[in-house]
């Protein structure tokens, strides 16, 4: 399995995500975790950045961090998995290595 | 006494950064000083008045109920800046209702979230004598 990218900050505070969507491969994994779940968020000015990038790269999103910030399952990028911590762990041993973008 | 025109201008989003929490204790404690104060929220400062916020699952306390205790201590008006809402996808309906009691009028309940766009902030903000900013 290719990587798991994790990114966990805003994308509009900081190009993070940017620059993992830039260098993630074909048939990666991001897994969007704290200030990063507000990426995953539809009608932002970077959804379609993502909807874009996920024509290549599957996206997830977790879920207990987008409950805290008051981001509902609904609101989110239509195909955008959410899971729980334990399919944080699933994700995180499924892949060959994982690549935090802080 | 002279009153300092004192704005708060928040720019972080709640939790993944101790700012936001921290902003909210200063404002909460400069309170009690008597100044002319208001906040504003700019950038990714708007999700920290985002609506439904829940950090159970994170095993952490959330802060976001006590942006409700603001209009007790006399902290009436908050900036919400219209552009920054618009990039994330939000709107006023978005957030949570922060009220307050005026007393000058029948202790009527009033809405303290203003939703104004960036030329009226960049207007406020020129008007104050200090900003801190979180």
């Amino acid at each position: 399995m290719p990587i798991l990218h994790t990114v966990n900050k805003s994308p509009f505070e900081k190009d993070s995500l940017e620059t993992c969507i830039a260098h993630a491969l074909d048939g990666s994994a991001v897994l969007l975790i704290e200030d990063g779940v507000y990426a995953a968020a539809n009608g932002t000015v970077v959804a379609p950045r993502v909807r874009d990038a996920m024509r290549r790269l599957k996206f997830y999103v977790l879920a207990n961090d987008c409950k805290a910030r008051g981001l509902g399952e609904d609101a989110l990028i239509d195909g955008i998995e959410p899971v729980d911590y334990a399919g944080f762990v699933d994700l995180a041993v499924g892949h060959d290595n994982v690549q935090s973008w802080l | 006494m002279f009153r300092k025109k004192l704005m708060y201008l928040n720019r972080r989003a709640p939790y993944g950064t101790i700012y936001a929490a921290e902003g909210l204790e200063v404002v909460l404690i400069g309170a009690a000083f008597d100044q002319d104060v208001c906040m504003a929220f700019v950038g990714d400062g708007v999700y920290q008045l985002k609506a439904g916020q829940d950090t159970s699952g994170l095993g952490l306390k959330s802060f976001s109920p006590a942006y409700r205790a603001l209009g007790d201590y006399d902290v009436t008006r908050l900036y919400v800046e219209r552009e920054s809402l618009e990039e994330r996808g939000l709107d006023a309906g978005d957030l949570m209702p922060l009220t307050w009691e005026d007393e000058d009028d029948d202790w009527a309940e009033k809405s303290s979230i203003h939703v104004v766009d960036r030329a009226e902030l960049t207007r406020l903000i020129d008007a104050q004598d200090v900003v801190f900013n979180f």
